[in-house]
């Protein structure tokens, strides 16, 4: 589904990624595991499209189609999805408009016909709670005094209503309380399929605990150093990262 | 601020977008929609400006000595002042003489009713989307219609005679009801109160006039739909509105004009009255031709003066206004809250995308007690638009109790406009409450990204970004333009992203 590879790319001319090569197939939920600047974001801003950063060396596809190509809209629209590490305000406009404009661009973009107020609604009322969210949120602003959960839960709540194929989740654990990253673990493992898959970018293996990963990779200095199955994660909370360093 | 600063306080904010977003890019420009032209038999005076003229305009319009006097008194002190520059706004100086003072439609007779009115001017009025024909007007909103220098007709007049609100062109109000036209004209802005204000005064063509008896709810919107069409000419309308004791009324506007490459003046006055326990709602969706995107040629330099007068106790004044056209735009609509316990509102949303300047916000006088004023000004500047907050907020000595409250946001798109705020607080009572809230930033790339990282548009981010940021302003419009604003907002900025 998605193949990295030799991937180069910094950004300001600053390189960051030295050579990734990771392949995820349809179903799979990989964990990205490293510390603070070891290149977690950059990756996920590569394949998302982020305009500021730069490819130096190496490719992306995703289903066998060149990803560095498109905009950032396309990706997303073709099925690429970031739960944001920190997810922008939109003051003024609500997230019922907000996430109607997105699912449309997207049903749109696929040749189905656009859901009316009346529709969406019903749709996104399901959709609410799964992640245990009031309904009150709808009128808000996007992000708007939102606190860290309330964010990292309309991450999640974007997610299931766009129903994206393969979903980055940005340090999607941070800042949660524990019932919190219940939630979200339990939104993101209730919309698991053999179809979809993650990339997971995380600190600490807490988030681990609740959502089973296939695979982990630990990413030292842009580099993957490691992988391995779940009990890398146990490992490395253990070890630290220093074990694995040069 | 006509009588120029008082306590200086200005913050200069000019927040240049850094290089690297190179996804805003202002390009193309999307044509204005309402550049078309009439073809009509027009009556025109010869450019200039005299004693002469002022007279010429007078006789037109069958006016009693009074007022020709006052016409006559505003242009020799007009010919004694100066035009001010302290605005932030560049063009080269107007020249007053080559400018036509008077264009009408010809009339073959005296027009009875809307069945005699030129084809040709209903039409134009259709395609503006402000139709004219009983059959096809607006529901609930009444309508008059300004063509150049006169009032083509008033929709709706009768059923609001049933309850005693007129509602009329200004030189009809003239010989209707000179009482009233005497009682109020230039009482709130007065004939020297201004440069544009007093060339106004002697040279007004046509306008709306609108009076609301006591005791009475406006059952509904009024409006004037203002049109330039004519060339070389220049708009010189007046408006005066007065809510008498505890009466209601919306009011709303709307202005556009065909593309040409010379510039045209339109230099308006308005004076709202408001007695006691009434309210005036005022709202303004402006969209004079703004001039060639591409090179900044021509377009609509629009020099207003607006007033307010909350004159008794609980009198309520609230100014709403959209600009998003014009070349230059010069206009602080503005209320002096002289009733104990009256309120004052200016809700404001100014859009200066390509070659566009604006410098506009507004003048919050409080001499009564217990008065409370809020201002909302919103400023997106785009392409190489200037976009500038001016504001005052003044609190007299005898105002105990006084309340402010002001918020100017200003949205950057691009790397090569600029805003700009000038708040002006001069308190003189100490138990005034002030507060002020100033911010500038530009769309981010972070909140595009964000819109684009979920399948939406650039183009699409934008104005959803940017009508969010307008939307405590939208809120103010009545219902049926609030939308319009929204989609107007949208065709100016489009070609604001590339």
């Amino acid at each position: 589904m998605l193949n990295i590879q030799n991937l180069h790319a910094g950004i300001n001319g600053k390189k960051i990624l030295k050579g990734i090569n990771l392949s995820v197939n349809p179903g799979e939920l990989h964990a990205i595991m490293g510390r603070n600047g070891s290149g977690k974001s950059t990756l996920a801003n590569i394949i998302t499209g982020r305009d500021s950063y730069e490819v130096m060396e190496g490719s992306v596809s995703f289903n066998g189609i060149n990803l560095l190509d498109m905009s950032p809209e396309e990706r997303a629209l073709s099925g690429i999805f970031m739960s944001f590490q920190y997810p922008v305000v939109i003051p003024g406009v609500n997230n019922t408009y907000f996430l109607r404009a997105a699912l449309n661009a997207k049903l749109k973009h696929n040749n189905l016909n656009e859901l009316n107020a009346v529709d969406f609604m019903r749709l996104i009322r399901e959709k609410l709670k799964l992640v245990k969210m009031d309904e009150k949120y709808l009128s808000r602003a996007v992000n708007d005094g939102f606190s860290g959960g309330e964010k990292k839960r309309n991450e999640i709540l974007q997610m299931l209503t766009l129903e994206p194929t393969f979903s980055i989740l940005d340090e999607t654990d941070s800042g949660l309380d524990i019932d919190a990253l219940k939630i979200v673990a339990d939104g993101v493992n209730n919309f698991r399929t053999n179809k979809r898959s993650f990339l997971a970018i995380t600190h600490y293996q807490r988030l681990l605990e609740y959502m089973k990963p296939d695979f982990i990779h630990v990413l030292i200095d842009g580099q993957i150093v490691k992988s391995g199955d779940k009990s890398l994660a146990l490992e490395l909370e253990e070890k630290g990262y220093s074990w694995l360093e040069k | 601020m006509q009588n120029g600063p008082v306590a200086a306080a200005p913050a200069f904010l000019c927040n240049p977008m850094a290089k690297s977003n190179q996804v805003i890019d202002s390009a193309i420009s999307r044509e204005y929609e309402y550049g078309f032209v009439t073809d009509i038999d027009q009556e025109i005076i010869p450019p200039g400006l005299n004693e002469g003229v002022i007279r010429l305009i007078s006789s037109k319009k069958n006016e009693p000595d009074w007022l020709l006097d006052w016409r006559l008194k505003a242009y020799g002190q007009w010919l004694k002042m100066e035009e001010p520059n302290w605005a932030k706004l560049q063009y080269s100086k107007i020249d007053f003489q080559a400018i036509s003072y008077y264009s009408a439609p010809k009339e073959k007779e005296k027009l009875k009713s809307l069945d005699e009115v030129d084809p040709e001017l209903l039409d134009t009025y259709t395609k503006l989307g402000i139709p004219l024909e009983e059959q096809k007007m607006l529901a609930n909103v009444a309508v008059d219609a300004v063509f150049d220098s006169v009032s083509v007709t008033t929709t709706f007049k009768e059923e609001l005679s049933k309850v005693g609100v007129i509602f009329c062109s200004f030189s009809e109000a003239v010989n209707n009801y000179p009482e009233l036209i005497r009682k109020y004209l230039g009482r709130v802005v007065p004939v020297t109160d201004n440069y544009f204000a007093a060339l106004n005064a002697a040279v007004f063509s046509d306008g709306s006039f609108v009076y609301i008896p006591k005791g009475v709810r406006c059952p509904m919107e009024l409006s004037t739909y203002f049109r330039i069409n004519a060339a070389n000419t220049g708009q010189f309308e007046r408006t005066l509105i007065i809510a008498d004791e505890d009466s209601h009324v919306s009011y709303l506007e709307g202005c556009t004009a065909p593309m040409r490459d010379e510039n045209q003046l339109h230099a308006a006055v308005v004076e709202l009255v408001a007695h006691k326990n009434a309210e005036i709602k005022y709202s303004t969706v402006q969209n004079w031709y703004p001039g060639d995107p591409k090179t900044g040629k021509g377009g609509i330099y629009n020099f207003v003066t607006k007033r307010g007068s909350c004159l008794e106790e609980n009198s309520k004044i609230s100014w709403t206004q959209v600009e998003t056209g014009s070349a230059l735009t010069w206009k602080y609509p503005s209320c002096i809250l002289k009733g104990d316990n009256s309120v004052g509102e200016f809700y404001s949303v100014a859009l200066s995308n390509n070659f566009q300047q604006a410098d506009t916000g507004t003048k919050m006088i409080h001499i009564g007690k217990n008065t409370r004023s809020t201002i909302i000004s919103k400023g997106i500047s785009a392409g190489k638009g200037q976009n500038t907050y001016r504001g005052g907020v003044k609190i007299m000595k005898d105002a105990t109790n006084a309340r402010n409250y002001s918020q100017c946001d200003s949205i950057l798109i691009g790397d090569e406009c600029g805003a700009h705020t000038f708040p002006y607080i001069d308190v003189r009572n100490p138990t005034a409450q002030m507060e002020h809230e100033a911010s500038t930033s530009r769309i981010g790339e972070d909140q595009l990204f964000y819109c684009n990282q979920r399948g939406i548009s650039t183009e699409d981010a934008v104005s959803m970004i940017v009508n969010g940021f307008c939307k405590t302003v939208f809120n103010e419009l009545p219902m049926e333009f609030a939308v319009e604003a929204q989609k107007l907002m949208e065709v100016s900025l489009e070609g604001a992203v590339g």
